[in-house]
């Protein structure tokens, strides 16, 4: 039995259903990421494992109880907000410690708690300020904090990070990861951005139109896609997707089996970038970026193909140059007409 | 819990409202329908339409509607255009604006039957009041205001108690128009004017929007000023339906036709309101 | 590409932002300004100032013509119309029926206010419009069966009968304030309470509350404001026992004898605190007064 069990969940806001039927077993200490475009219905499924919305139908179990139509109070579940939702007219330390007086925990446990929480996010010189006064990342960890000192049975995150600049995002992130490790405390987290998705999860669960496109962990998810939604959504820079028809030559010379209405997938960083003349495919150079680490080509093929290659090293090239493709045939991915996978690639190490 | 919840959080409310417009809309349907004179309890019976008609045909029947609409819209426009008016004038600051401020709203919270007494006696009255002095000064002859002018005297009351509320909300809603916007249109060469009419006063049109509404709802019935100043005289030059109702009611002491023109004016004020909705009610949300 | 030399270009002042329409040649802008916005102000109050000036002179003084602008003040008014017509007990009921009918107003307006704010449904808007429909109707209309049921009730002339008139009067823009005040608070917050274990009593009472006060207490003060300056119906339902300081006035509106000196300081002592009140509290009056107008 997993801890937090989500069995056939569906939700109806009027005549739209906008969660079509989820079923989901998140296991106790798992980090969890719901990741999809906006609208996919992420943040409505948080909203419904937190009780803030009712499914329609649906149920769910945590920790062996049904709390399918408890009230959000009652369901030992904390959450932070995108917006953060600190309550402005009280400080830093009431805010954190609002649930256990309502819990009517003990004056000095509460402060044995918040101060422990304060400690751990850094927040101890600022216990006395209102949210006024802190700034947004500051915020953001009281917003945290609100949550730790709880010891819920399920953190729940809605896009913490999203409200923050570039910066500071890359340092929450990692902190996140760091508590997670320290709390061990079995958490959903939501966010648009797949970048957070493959570094904080041990699970990632890929939705589209209010379905699971796929569940697995990040490298699953990277190595094996499921179908070619999934394939293109994770992974920056995306996948190269290309329609069968404009790589004709690709699919005759290496034998690829794939249907004359399917696609060819083939990772940026497996595409290499050859002199004129050399490789399986030929086209023009339509921009070079250069990263410093590594460096992006943009390349047009000649059937028309629009292609990014990816190499570690720098590159002379510049637009307007024509050059050479080649692909390693084992790692490209095959989808049909529908867009699921028929084969998938074979990851191997990078050798440019 | 969820479902039941918002609806009996509204319950209380509604359900007295409703009372409070069913019950008297009830009697006064059946009060219209028949004679019920207060000084002649001994007259009784069904009188069908008898009291519609009396009260349509009544000969200051149309003046008061006239009287009502004139009323209304003349207040309605005199108060926003000199509410508009005056907050553009005193939106940005300079010396004692605060202590203008509070002067100018002070009209508001008279009462209104003292504003209809003050404006009676002390301003016009043709002998001791002020304006007769002022029009003394200028060598005109003094204007007997509440009896050649009855209507105009009252919407001069009213104008002068309503614009400080105008006033009001316009100045709050120009404190939330985004300056950067005229500073762009600014660097786009638009001069003040120009501002004016393509930033300022469409930026205005929701708070317009809620003066109107709100002033509608309260002018539609006014009555302590014309009951304490001209009594919806000379003749019914300053009726309204409101205070032709009273007469009937309780100088009359005729409920029957009383409650029938009630009826009149429950229908007229439906009318504005539908209309009124319509106008305003998408740019509440 | 070629730049234009400074001094080809008119000098450009940068305006404070908060000088919004002013001509930008100041301080003669500034000084017409302030003369214009002083000289409507003084007219406009002029009335009012006058009022005032008038229920501190002596009868005669009162009715000179030219008027007396220079006089010395005296109270003897004053005294006059407590001693006359008992203003303590007009006094008092304003103040109960205002201040009773205002609480009572939003201990029925805030939750309805509370659910249309949070609990959107499809028909939210159209309930408040018929709400606001229901104050359309003059109060005239509804004369003849009140009278005769508050007759009926033993109500006429009590201050609970006008309490009763006073919270269902103003009970539609009540809600309306309310719930344009409730709109502007985040519902994550509200959220979050619930998240951390609030009953909605707990969420109402230790979030709402101090959030929404601004709008409750804007909300109370125009009640009481309405309530205090209520004619119609004091003037219909009450008479010796339960008149308001409106009947003291109307008692006062006869044309019998000019005695304007006494009736400016009745009319001062009726409206006086009710006006202080409002400048004292305009600021948050405003706040709420926007009825949702400014965004």
């Amino acid at each position: 039995m997993a801890y937090l069990q989500l069995k056939q969940f569906r939700k109806q806001f009027g005549a739209v259903e906008t969660i079509k039927g989820v079923d989901l077993s998140i296991e106790p200490g798992e980090f969890v990421v719901f990741v999809g475009p906006s609208g996919c219905g992420k943040s409505t499924l948080l909203r419904l494992i937190a009780g803030l919305e009712t499914v329609t139908s649906g149920q769910l179990m945590l920790d062996g109880r049904d709390i399918t139509h408890a009230p959000s109070s009652k369901r030992d579940l904390a959450m932070v907000f995108q917006s953060y939702a600190l309550y402005p007219h009280m400080s830093v330390y009431e805010n954190m410690s609002f649930a256990l007086k309502l819990a009517k925990v003990s004056e000095s446990e509460i402060r044995e708690k918040v101060e422990r929480a304060a400690k751990i996010l850094n927040l101890t010189a600022y216990l006395q300020r209102t949210p006024k006064e802190l700034s947004g990342g500051q915020r953001q960890r009281v917003a945290i904090g609100r949550a730790i000192v709880r010891s819920p049975k399920v953190f729940l995150f809605d896009e913490p990070l999203s409200n923050l600049d570039a910066a500071l995002r890359g340092q929450t992130r990692v902190e996140i990861a760091k508590l997670h490790r320290e709390l061990g405390a079995t958490t959903i987290y939501v966010t648009h951005d797949q970048v957070e998705a493959m570094t904080l999860a041990d699970r990632v669960v890929v939705l589209r139109d209010g379905k699971i496109e796929q569940v697995g962990t990040p490298l699953e998810l990277y190595d094996k896609p499921a179908n070619q939604f999934v394939a293109q959504f994770i992974g920056t820079p995306q996948m190269n997707v290309v329609a069968a028809a404009q790589m004709p030559q690709a699919a005759a010379a290496y034998g690829l089996p794939v249907a004359a209405d399917g696609f060819i997938g083939l990772r940026p960083e497996n595409l290499a970038v050859l002199p004129a003349g050399q490789g399986q495919l030929s086209g023009q150079v339509e921009l070079v970026e250069a990263l410093g680490a590594e460096t992006l080509i943009y390349v047009s093929t000649d059937s028309g193909a629009q292609l990014v290659a990816r190499q570690n090293s720098r590159s002379a090239l510049s637009a307007g140059d024509r050059v050479g493709l080649q692909l390693q045939p084992e790692t490209v991915h095959l989808f049909d007409a529908g867009g699921r996978v028929t084969r998938t690639g074979v990851a191997v190490a990078a050798t440019h | 819990m969820n479902r039941f919840m918002p609806r009996a959080l509204m319950a209380p409310a509604i359900g007295t409202l409703f009372l409070w417009m069913i019950v008297p809309l009830v009697m006064t349907l059946y009060f219209s329908a028949i004679r019920f004179n207060l000084m002649q309890p001994d007259v009784t019976g069904f009188a069908g339409l008898e009291n519609f008609e009396y009260f349509i045909t009544d000969a200051s029947f149309w003046p008061a509607v006239m009287n009502t609409v004139l009323l209304l819209g003349s207040v309605i426009i005199i108060t926003v255009v000199m509410g508009v008016g005056l907050a553009l004038l005193i939106d940005a600051p300079f010396p004692g604006r605060g202590l203008v401020r509070v002067l100018l709203i002070s009209p508001f919270f008279v009462m209104p039957t003292v504003n209809a007494l003050l404006w009676k006696h002390m301003m016009m009255n043709p002998i001791y009041g002020v304006l007769a002095q002022v029009w003394q000064a200028f060598g005109a002859q003094p204007v007997d205001w509440l009896t050649d002018w009855p209507l105009l005297s009252v919407i001069i009351m009213i104008s002068w108690q309503w614009l400080p509320f105008a006033t009001l909300i316009f100045m709050t809603a120009l404190q939330s128009l985004n300056r950067e916007q005229l500073e762009a249109a600014r660097m786009d060469g638009a001069n003040y004017l120009q501002q004016l009419r393509y930033m300022v006063l469409p930026h205005l049109g929701r708070s317009v929007a809620v003066v109107v509404m709100i002033e509608m709802i309260f002018l539609i019935s006014v009555f302590a000023e014309i009951f304490t100043t001209t009594s919806g005289g000379p003749g019914d030059a300053s009726t309204n339906i409101a205070f032709l109702i009273f007469k009937q009611a309780l100088l009359n002491f005729d409920a029957g036709v009383a409650s029938a023109g009630a009826l009149f004016a429950v229908v007229l004020a439906n009318i504005a309101a539908i209309f009124l909705i319509r106008l305003v009610g998408k740019n509440l949300d | 590409m070629p730049t234009t030399t400074s001094s080809t270009l008119p000098t450009v002042e940068t305006a404070p932002a908060d000088i919004l329409l002013a001509p930008r040649r100041f301080p003669l802008a500034l000084v017409v300004r302030t003369l214009v916005a002083w000289l409507v102000t003084l007219l406009l109050f002029f009335p009012l100032g006058f009022l005032i000036a008038t229920a501190f002179k002596t009868e005669l003084q009162a009715i000179a013509v030219p008027t007396e602008w220079l006089f010395s003040p005296t109270l003897e008014n004053f005294h006059e119309v407590q001693a006359r017509s008992d203003y303590l007990l007009y006094a008092t009921n304003s103040l109960i029926t205002s201040v009773v009918s205002t609480v009572l107003g939003l201990m029925i307006a805030a939750p309805a206010a509370y659910s249309m704010a949070f609990f959107r449904s499809k028909r939210t808007r159209d309930i408040l419009m018929w709400m606001l429909s229901t104050k359309m109707m003059p109060a005239v209309g509804a004369l003849v069966p009140i009278y005769v049921l508050a007759q009926q009730s033993a109500l006429l002339d009590t201050r609970t009968g006008l309490i009763i008139v006073f919270t269902l009067s103003n009970l539609p823009i009540m809600v309306w304030m309310l719930y344009s005040a409730f709109k502007d608070i985040p519902p994550e917050i509200l959220e979050a309470a619930r998240m951390d274990g609030a009953t909605l009593w707990q969420e109402a009472y230790k979030v709402l509350l101090p959030l929404g006060m601004g709008g409750l207490a804007s909300t109370g003060l125009l009640c009481l404001v309405l309530s205090w300056n209520e004619a119609f119906w004091s003037l219909n339902l009450s008479s010796a026992k339960a008149g308001t300081l409106a009947t003291l006035i109307a008692s006062y509106a006869s044309p019998e004898g000019l005695f304007w000196a006494k009736l400016s300081a009745a009319s001062l002592m009726a409206i006086a605190p009710i006006v202080v009140f409002g400048w004292f509290s305009q600021k948050q009056l405003v706040q709420g007064l926007t009825f949702g107008a400014v965004k």
